[in-house]
């Protein structure tokens, strides 16, 4: 599906009302009308697009049109730049801990990329940080999930601290907590199970995962793919473990991605990694203007505006 | 059911003060559509096509309009029939799974195994994700614990040739259903695209016929993703349904009321687990009853 840029659209919006100098009220609605068509393409959350149009449209009212730009510009820039400030900062690490064993804990739904962005962040604290990771495999439940995390940990050279299937997840972090720190692991990541955050056994499983293993970052992993029920599902996980940051995965994909700003907005968490593919090396930092053109489906426009 | 509360809660409220399909409604009625992920595309047209129907009444209820919306969901849908699964004759009826990644795949063949194997079919796997780590594994340990045999190749081996194997072993063993799991491929990427081509040609070269079935395994909570994955797999797999996944979670799946409308590609089961009993055949109706619960108590 080719998606037509916002800046095309805005500009069909606008053509009834061109050679008004000024953005007021009337001409900003039509407008806003096709800014909320492309965001809710885009798969940010019908709610969230809401209030963001709120405050789009009080930045624009009133505003002069810079002489080089004309409206529907303007308004794509104003847009933009808000998607930008809702993103996030940039380039947000982990909180590692000033002296002591760091624990990062891995959660979110099933298959959207856990295993996998324990994997890559491994190698990047080992080629990047110098650390010392040991892995815990907390994922007892889907079939082989244990043998998936001891293949990548052999690949990144990390220790895969597991009890096997019949242990339940909170005594194998337990017990894998105890040995990392008698091996001297710097740094632990905890790969839990895929589940539903309206499974409640399953949810209270992490709320006790957290009570023992007391981490440093709670890290939820969202799939670019996803669509509107995000925002339920980032509640849910939010709520219940005041998650600290978000690994975006399959951003390699064609989707837009809103779904990363409807979990901004309910968590207020970085995005502290993104995954751009299935190997180890395919992790990178978080670049909120990139992911704002992604969302308005935009590329070379963005940079006509910034030069104007 | 619990994928529909949210909706029906929704179309509830908007129950209340209810005042003919006015802007006003439609817009809410568009909102919740949208929330369901159904797309802007299809939305719109649904929001059309009722105030269409309605404007030919002089009075509705909401309870009239809440039929006329069941009505023209159902029409979308049913605008193209869909193929009944038929199956292989002569010989084993080869399934390809198809998807992108983590999409639940690997698991909806044992889920499928176990309901060929309630049948009375004999059936077999295939593990041609070669690719992802664990992958192999996780497909054996199903076959272990239904009972059936798992055809393998090495690690990072060349999935068609996996695929060869599991052919072979089909016809020989007289299986009668062959599911073959494949590794999850994001559309956009050409080469992945390819090998899923070669090993469709490479499969027909064994099996008359084969795959008889390409299923595309779509997440429910995808969202308007789910249109260009549908699209490019079909294109060069030539898809033949769709199984979603995840159904038991609060996601309503409503890209495939869009994927149906706009590419004809039927869904023929729901997931709603992860144990391999978690398998449902799509229902036009409750699907779309799910959507209107809630609803129907008001009127
Ligand atoms: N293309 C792409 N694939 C990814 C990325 N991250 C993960 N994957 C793939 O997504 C699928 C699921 O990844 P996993 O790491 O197994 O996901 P998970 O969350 O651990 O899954 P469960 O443990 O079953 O809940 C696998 O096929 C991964 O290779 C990414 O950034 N890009
Ligand atoms: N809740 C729920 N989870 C499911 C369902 N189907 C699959 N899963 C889970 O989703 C995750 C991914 O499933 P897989 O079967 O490994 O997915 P896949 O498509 O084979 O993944 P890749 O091979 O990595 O692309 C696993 O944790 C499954 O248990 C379902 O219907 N409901
Ligand atoms: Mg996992
Ligand atoms: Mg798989």
């Amino acid at each position: 599906m080719a998606f037509e840029s916002l800046t095309e659209r805005l500009n069909k919006a606008f053509k009834n009302i061109s050679g008004q100098g000024k953005l007021t009220e009337k001409n900003m609605d039509d407008m806003l009308r096709e800014v909320r068509l492309a965001l809710l393409e885009a798969d940010v959350n019908y709610k969230i697009v809401k209030d963001f149009l709120v405050k789009v449209k009080d930045k624009a009212v009133g505003q002069e049109v810079y002489t080089s730009l004309n409206p529907s510009q303007m308004v794509v820039k104003i847009v933009h730049d808000e998607l930008v400030a809702l993103l996030g900062e940039k380039e947000a690490t982990l909180n590692f801990k000033e002296s002591g064993m760091t624990v990062v804990m891995m959660v979110g739904l099933q298959g959207t990329g856990k295993t996998t962005s324990v994997g890559k962040i491994t190698s990047l604290l080992k080629r990047k940080y110098n650390k010392h990771p040991m892995l815990i495999a907390a994922d007892v439940i889907r079939p082989a999930a244990i043998e998936q995390l001891q293949t990548l940990g052999k690949e990144v050279g990390a220790e895969v601290f597991s009890l096997g299937t019949e242990t339940d997840a909170v005594e194998t972090v337990r017990q894998g907590l105890a040995h990392a720190k008698e091996t001297g692991a710097d740094i632990v990541l905890i790969d839990t199970a895929g589940r539903l955050h309206i499974d409640e056994a399953l949810m209270e499983e992490l709320a006790k995962i957290k009570e023992i293993a007391k981490p440093d970052d709670i890290l939820l992993t969202v799939d670019a793919m996803t669509g509107q029920d995000i925002i339920n599902v980032a509640q849910a996980f939010h709520e219940k473990l005041d998650v600290t940051g978000l690994v975006v995965t399959k951003l390699d994909g064609d989707s837009r991605g809103g779904g990363v700003l409807s979990v901004r907005s309910i968590t207020q968490v970085p995005v502290k990694f993104i995954g751009l593919g299935e190997k180890m090396e395919d992790l990178d930092v978080f670049y909120p203007d990139r992911m704002a053109d992604r969302i308005l489906g935009m590329g070379d426009i963005m940079t006509l505006v910034e030069q104007a | 059911n619990k994928t529909s509360d949210t909706m029906g809660k929704k179309l509830n409220k908007m129950a209340f003060g209810f005042n003919g399909v006015t802007e006003d409604f439609l817009e809410e009625l568009m909102i919740v559509l949208l929330e369901s992920d159904v797309g802007i595309q299809t939305a719109e047209k649904i929001c059309d096509q009722l105030k269409t129907t309605v404007d030919q009444y002089r009075y509705v209820t909401f309870k009239d309009v809440m039929a006329f919306l069941m009505e023209i969901m159902q029409n979308i849908y049913l605008e193209s029939t869909d193929a009944p699964i038929v199956m292989n004759e002569n010989g084993p009826t080869v399934i390809l799974m198809v998807g992108v990644n983590g999409s639940g795949k690997t698991t909806t063949c044992a889920k499928l195994t176990k309901l060929y194997q309630s049948q009375g079919k004999k059936v077999g796997v295939v593990a041609a994700d070669t690719f992802r780590a664990g992958a192999i594994e996780q497909l054996a340990r199903w076959a272990d614990k239904l009972g059936v045999p798992c055809i393998k190749g090495r690690e990072n081996g060349d999935p068609s040739s996996v695929l060869v194997d599991g052919c072979r072993y089909a016809k020989e063993h007289n299986l009668d259903i062959l599911l073959c799991d494949t590794a999850g491929r994001l559309q956009n990427k050409v080469n992945l695209m390819n090998e899923l081509a070669k090993m469709r040609k490479v499969i027909g070269r064994e099996i008359e016929g084969a795959p008889h079935h390409v299923w595309l395994v779509l997440d429910s909570t995808t969202g308007q993703n789910g249109l260009s994955q549908a699209k490019i797999f079909q294109e060069v797999t030539d898809v033949t349904g769709i199984i979603l996944t995840k159904m038991d979670g609060t996601a309503k799946g409503g890209i495939v009321l869009a994927i149906k409308d706009v590419l004809h590609i039927p869904v023929y089961y729901l997931g709603l687990g992860e144990r391999e009993d978690d398998l449902k055949p799509f229902d036009l109706d409750l699907y779309l009853y799910s959507i209107s619960e809630g609803i129907r108590d008001v009127g």
